[in-house]
């Protein structure tokens, strides 16, 4: 639990606090950044918690604020910390973005979800659809203001969802034309060494969903039998997964790792049957990730040589593949090659697509909007290094090449979706399910220099 | 309207500038002027100006229907009821009528605000709205109540006990609602953590059933609070299976608190398990762990998982052998989690992971981050000692390492060699033809570098290699001659080493150390001024006085074998760590008594502190603030006079820290210097670090007493823990430079109180090995 939650600005200043539960003085918020300053000369790991003359500071940062909450208690420091990521996270929906500005442009909406959030330092509700039925924006709450003056009966209510066991969903949702769009993203990270080694590699998959779909309705997700949710997890024993790999007809077999499911999932139920079955949220939400821990194939391959000449120029020679199947395209690669920073006067030139310097970044950026599977493209870049010489730099070039890219219609694991089955036991309506699957680079799709 | 007068008179509202503005805008008879003017009274709240002085303006536009403007009025309330107490009486009636109004919103909102004006008389009057909402129709306004029970128990605990709102509360754990009774279990555990007399928070069979149907039900905060008192339930019969049935689906929630507390909340209940099912619920919990680390948790939230993985993993070793590849550093991660995975790399290390492992940080030991570099370099050494068959490649890539020139590299090859050779090459003689090749050239091609060799630590490293390996060094008195003419120039621990290596040199090779020995005993007992130092000089002066063959064999003794270096929690220390995981102890790995000051007296005085804070802000508004935040400061240092000062318990506990977690506390420095400054003040010396040294010394015999942590204190008494170095400390008994020390330091203060008393010598030779007996001699010799 947490005693009180600020917001500061870069150098630690409150631009806007919340005294849950009036324990702490709130003094302790100047010592922030003293401390933080402290710890930092001490040693370059500073903790996001610390404690302090019995105050325990936990925060997190965020575009230019901290986001700070205090307890003096032995707290569950896991779920504060996520709650502040949250806070952030139904901030930024409500604002389209969140920084100092947003945080003066709009303290009244902020204290009223801060009191809807949290309540004497326990997390309460931190779903924004539902918070938005109730809490609603500020140019929207003038006009309702403005007729409550003279109908007091259409104030907003509490929606039954905030306390239902479907905490997520509102009854009463309708559409003319139900619809239900399922998107299967993965993104691939890997790491790889100069000579093409995976280091290592996993996949993380989404399906993202968005939902159109009037009533409160019941949908079932198949998957293809290739799928097995991790069959350690299985209580069944052996039985379901080793029937699993049995049948998968084409060898390989789907291992998922720690499967996780959105609030709406039955979980008893996938834990008993493998059955996912939920009433989803309206609109858009994340219904499950999963991650796969197999090696995988880079699909996207770079072999980069740096030659240097007597410290006056540095050569790159680079070569790009596409190691996926020929039908497929990837779109929009991106090949970051990192340079040194004090590099000049580049001479670029490449077999396909875009190549520019980026000073700023200390890199070469080569683009190229379509590569399809099985092709190969080669680039050259050359660039001059400054006369003197920095002892250091070769020590600060460590940084690995990146790679972006999308692949749509393409998933590495192989995961289908065999059938999304609706039903509204009331409604009774037809709908349409739409599924799209696409691979793309994730977040540290790297490969190491030489 | 003579009270308001009164207040008036009191404030002599100006006629012009902000505040005066404000107040005509309040007053307004137009609705809209008065919203707006509460709104830029709220903004100029939140900008820190003091708006106390408009709360009787304020309380005019209590009574409204624009739920708006009642929030802001409301919160408004919240920061200066304290201020003036007497004029929150007028906002009872709105309160009292706004908690039977048509809407649960108004009905949820007053009680919520009730609750928090921390004013007494408000006090009075929530009994009624407190119980008209607790029996609410409207799940939302009865979760808001249980909250508010636990709000008014903090400001007056035995009206909520004689008004039964504590059975109330008790009644909601069977609410039909999940959100409800995830909020009354909140406030029952507050209660209960509060006062434990009064027993409030009982789960029994019939509970247990209702909050585990709750559990797939409610908010993922609500899971978390339902998990946390399923891990703290003690389960009888099969009730522990039914729990972890129900628990292990969770598992697989998207919400990474949810998943850390069901994971702690199955471990809980694991030894009510078979041992069959123990395996499979284990093999059950590796995933979540890795997921908890994944790029889908944020950072910080990874930080707390790896610092309680630590913990899991020091307990069950087996689990996540397979997962290595998952722990691997991300150029892009945060100092703090390159750090921690690093901790937990060594620790999953085993026979088949360790090559691909030690490639992993050959390349982190190329990075540029001088800090992580060093550790990285620990790391491979802490690998070489922890997996025997990975010691010869591991001992190629620091050679490697060495070869890159790059000084902290070396300062930390050398350090790491230290313990390699000692657990490799025991002796100083290396008899298998092996470890000859291996391990033995080393030490040559460490000394080339001796020149470079600089920082403390990394010194005294060398020159207890150069000591205990006197045979593999043809030039051995050159090089301890070139360093002891600065003799007092070097740092404490390199001193103490210098003078175990002179020794060591002239008990193996008379001849070469004969001048040496002179010079340094010489120099070491007439010209230093650090008791440590001259108290070891002399003990050996005697020793070697006394009986060459016999010096020998107390200086070349046996030194205990080290089987690994990386640095665990106290077992006593880890099962309540364990029992936390995910609290701020379980990240801290420090007990909740250590930072929470002294139970609820530390809580207290910290409550106190925010009393007298608002208070001082009360009494004279604007001005009086400066004072008020120096008034805070006075009381911050009493504050810590009782923390740490006070009694002798809280310097007990302050070292029970200090061995129990040096990661910790090294760490978080603060709590260095408190144990350190609750030491000095304790003895009333003068703080010179060798005070401190004896005093752990004796924290340690007294507080564990066995053979173990008194060998660790005397490694400590070696003069070790006073060096920055965060590995030399008596926690671990085989850690590196204390364990070196130990062995020389207890062999000489042994013999050192047996050549005292000469007829006793042969009986003190054979108790040389049965080291409670020795520390008992220790002791006497104080």
């Amino acid at each position: 639990m947490a005693s009180a939650i600020f917001f500061l600005d870069l150098k630690g200043k409150p631009l806007l606090s919340r005294n849950y539960r009036g324990d702490i003085p709130m003094s302790a918020v100047d010592k922030f950044p003293m401390l933080l300053l402290q710890a930092e000369e001490e040693s370059p790991v500073v903790p996001p918690c610390f404690t302090h003359e019995g105050v325990n500071y936990l925060y997190i940062t965020h575009n230019n604020l901290y986001l700070l909450a205090l307890t003096k208690r032995n707290t569950n420091a896991a779920e504060i910390l996520l709650f502040l990521h949250r806070v952030v996270q139904v901030l930024t929906e409500y604002f389209k973005g969140l920084e100092e500005e947003s945080i003066r442009d709009n303290f009244v909406l902020i204290y009223e979800l801060l009191d809807e959030l949290m309540d004497y330092g326990f997390p309460q509700t931190t779903d924004t659809k539902i918070l938005k039925e109730y809490i609603t924006q500020k140019s929207h709450i003038l006009e309702i203001a403005m007729e409550i003056a003279q109908v007091p009966k259409e104030q907003p209510r509490p929606p039954m969802a905030v306390t239902n066991a479907v905490s997520w969903r509102s009854e009463g949702i309708k559409y003319r034309k139900n619809e239900a769009f399922l998107d299967v993203v993965e993104a691939v990270n890997l790491l790889m060494s100069p000579s093409g080694q995976v280091l290592r590699s996993e996949v993380l998959g989404s399906v993202q969903m968005k939902c159109y779909l009037s009533g409160m309705p019941e949908l079932r997700l198949g998957l293809n039998d290739k799928v097995l949710f991790d069959h350690v997890s299985n209580t069944g024993a052996g039985g379901g997964g080793s029937g699993g790999s049995a049948r998968a007809s084409r060898g390989k077999s789907i291992e998922m790792e720690d499967v996780k499911f959105h609030q709406c999932v039955r979980l008893s139920r996938f834990e008993n049957d493998r059955t996912i079955s939920f009433i989803p949220p309206d609109g858009q939400f994340e219904l499950m990730s999963y991650r796969l821990n197999t090696t995988v194939k880079p699909l996207i391959w770079v072999d980069c040589k740096i030659n240097k000449y007597s410290n006056t120029r540095i050569e790159i020679l680079a070569k790009a593949r596409g190691q996926f199947k020929k039908r497929s395209t990837a779109n929009n690669v991106e090949i970051h090659i990192p340079v040194p920073e004090d590099a000049d006067s580049p001479k670029l030139a490449a077999t396909a697509g875009s190549i520019k310097w980026h000073p700023e970044k200390a890199c070469v950026t080569w683009k190229i909007k379509q590569f399809g599977g099985g092709r190969e493209f080669s680039m050259r870049a050359e660039l001059g290094l400054p006369s003197v010489q920095d002892a250091d730099e070769q020590a600060k070039s460590k940084r690995p090449i990146q790679v972006k890219f999308s692949i749509p219609y393409f998933t590495t694991s192989g995961i289908q979706v065999r059938y999304l089955k609706i039903v509204e036991p009331k409604l009774q309506y037809t709908s349409y399910p739409w599924v799209r699957y696409i691979t793309t680079s994730g977040e540290d799709y790297t490969i190491r220099l030489a | 309207m003579s009270l308001e007068k009164r207040i008036r008179s009191v404030f002599q509202a100006p006629k012009k500038g902000e505040t005066y503005e404000l107040r005509s805008g309040l007053v307004s008879q137009y609705a809209s002027e008065r919203k707006e003017a509460i709104q830029r009274t709220i903004q100029a709240m939140t900008l820190g100006k003091d708006v106390s002085a408009l709360f009787p303006d304020i309380m005019k536009n209590l009574a409204t229907h624009d739920i708006e403007q009642k929030k802001l009025v409301y919160l408004y309330l919240m920061n200066y009821a304290k201020s003036h107490p007497e004029l929150c009486i007028l906002a009872v009636n709105t309160f009292v009528g706004d908690s039977g109004d048509p809407n649960p919103l108004v009905r949820a909102l007053a009680i919520r605000t009730m609750g928090c004006i921390r004013v007494d008389k408000m006090v009075d009057y929530m009994d009624g709205p407190l119980r008209k909402t607790l029996g609410d129709d409207n799940p939302y306004v009865r979760k808001t109540a249980a909250i508010c029970v636990a709000k008014l128990f903090d400001l007056a605990p035995e009206t909520c006990v004689e008004e039964g709102f504590l059975q109330t509360l008790q009644g909601l754990m069977s609410d039909s609602n999940p959100m409800v009774v995830a909020n009354a279990v909140s406030a029952l555990a507050e209660i209960q953590d509060r006062d434990p007399s009064t027993n409030c928070f009982v789960i029994n069979s019939h509970i247990l059933g209702k909050l585990l149907s709750a559990l797939n039900e409610c908010t993922e905060w609500g899971r978390v609070t339902l998990l946390t008192s399923l891990a703290d339930y003690t389960a009888d019969g099969d009730e522990g299976t039914h729990i972890v049935d129900r628990v292990v689906p969770q598992f697989q929630h998207a919400n990474p608190s949810v998943v850390l507390a069901a994971v702690k909340c199955v471990l809980a209940h694991l030894h009510t398990q078979t041992e069959e099912n123990r395996e499979i619920l284990l093999r059950k919990i590796s995933p979540p762990l890795v997921s908890l680390v994944g790029s889908s948790s944020p950072p910080e939230v990874q930080y707390v998982s790896l610092r309680n993985i630590r913990l899991i993993l020091q307990k069950y070793p087996q689990l996540l052998s397979r997962d290595l590849r998952v722990f691997f550093v991300k150029y892009n991660d945060p100092a703090y989690l390159k750090m921690e995975k690093l901790e937990i790399l060594v620790r999953v290390a085993n026979d088949n992971n360790a090559s691909q492992l030690l490639a992993e940080l050959k390349e982190y030991a190329l990075e540029v981050d001088i800090d992580f570099v060093r550790r990285a370099v620990r790391a491979i050494g802490q690998l070489a000692i922890k997996i025997p068959s990975s010691a010869e490649k591991c001992v190629s890539l620091l050679l490697e390492l060495l070869d890159t020139k790059i000084n902290y590299i070396l300062q930390e090859v050398v350090i790491v060699f230290r313990d390699i050779l000692r657990r490799y090459l025991p002796g100083g003689v290396a008899d298998k033809a092996i470890s000859n090749q291996v391990f033995a050239p080393v030490i040559p091609l460490l000394c080339e570098n001796m020149d470079e060799i600089d920082e403390p630590e990394a010194k005294a490293a060398i020159i207890w290699i150069l000591g205990e390996y006197v045979d593999q060094v043809p030039n051995v008195a050159e090089i301890l001659g070139s360093i002891t003419p600065q003799f007092l120039e070097e740092s404490t621990p390199v001193q103490l080493q210098l003078l175990t290596a002179v020794v060591k040199l002239y008990v193996k090779k008379p001849d070469q150390g004969q001048r040496l020995i002179q010079e340094t005993l010489n120099t070491a007992t007439s010209s230093s001024d650090n008791a440590d130092i001259r108290d070891r000089a002399y003990i050996y002066w005697r020793l070697l006085s006394s009986d060459t063959a016999f010096a020998q064999s107390v200086v070349g003794a046996d030194k205990p074998p080290i089987a690994s270096i990386i640095p665990e929690v106290q077992p006593a220390l880890l099962d309540e760590l364990l029992s936390e995981l995910g609290t701020l102890a379980s990240v801290y790995h420090r007990p909740a008594s250590t930072f929470m000051g002294k139970g609820k007296f530390g809580a207290d005085a910290i409550q106190k502190r925010a009393i007298e804070e608002q208070r001082a802000l009360a009494q004279d508004g604007a001005a009086a603030a400066a004072v008020g935040a120096a008034s805070g400061g006075v009381n911050i240092e009493n504050l810590l006079d009782i923390d740490f000062d006070g009694a002798a318990p809280a310097s007990a506990a302050a070292n029970t820290d200090n061995l129990n977690d040096l990661d910790g506390l090294f760490s978080h420095t603060d709590g260095n210097t408190d144990a350190a400054a609750a030491a000095s003040g304790a003895s009333g010396a003068t703080g010179a670090s060798s005070m401190n040294d004896i005093m752990s010394l004796f924290g340690n015999s007294s507080s564990m007493g066995g053979g173990m942590s008194g060998m660790g204190g005397m490694g400590g008494m070696g003069g070790s823990m006073g060096s920055p170095a965060p590995m030399a400390a008596p926690a671990d008994p085989f850690a590196s430079l204390s364990a070196v020390n130990t062995a020389d330091a207890f062999a000489s203060l042994n013999i050192g109180n047996g050549s005292e008393k000469p007829k006793e010598q042969p009986a003190q030779q054979q108790q040389q090995q049965g080291q409670g007996k020795a520390n008992d001699d220790l002791l006497g010799l104080f």
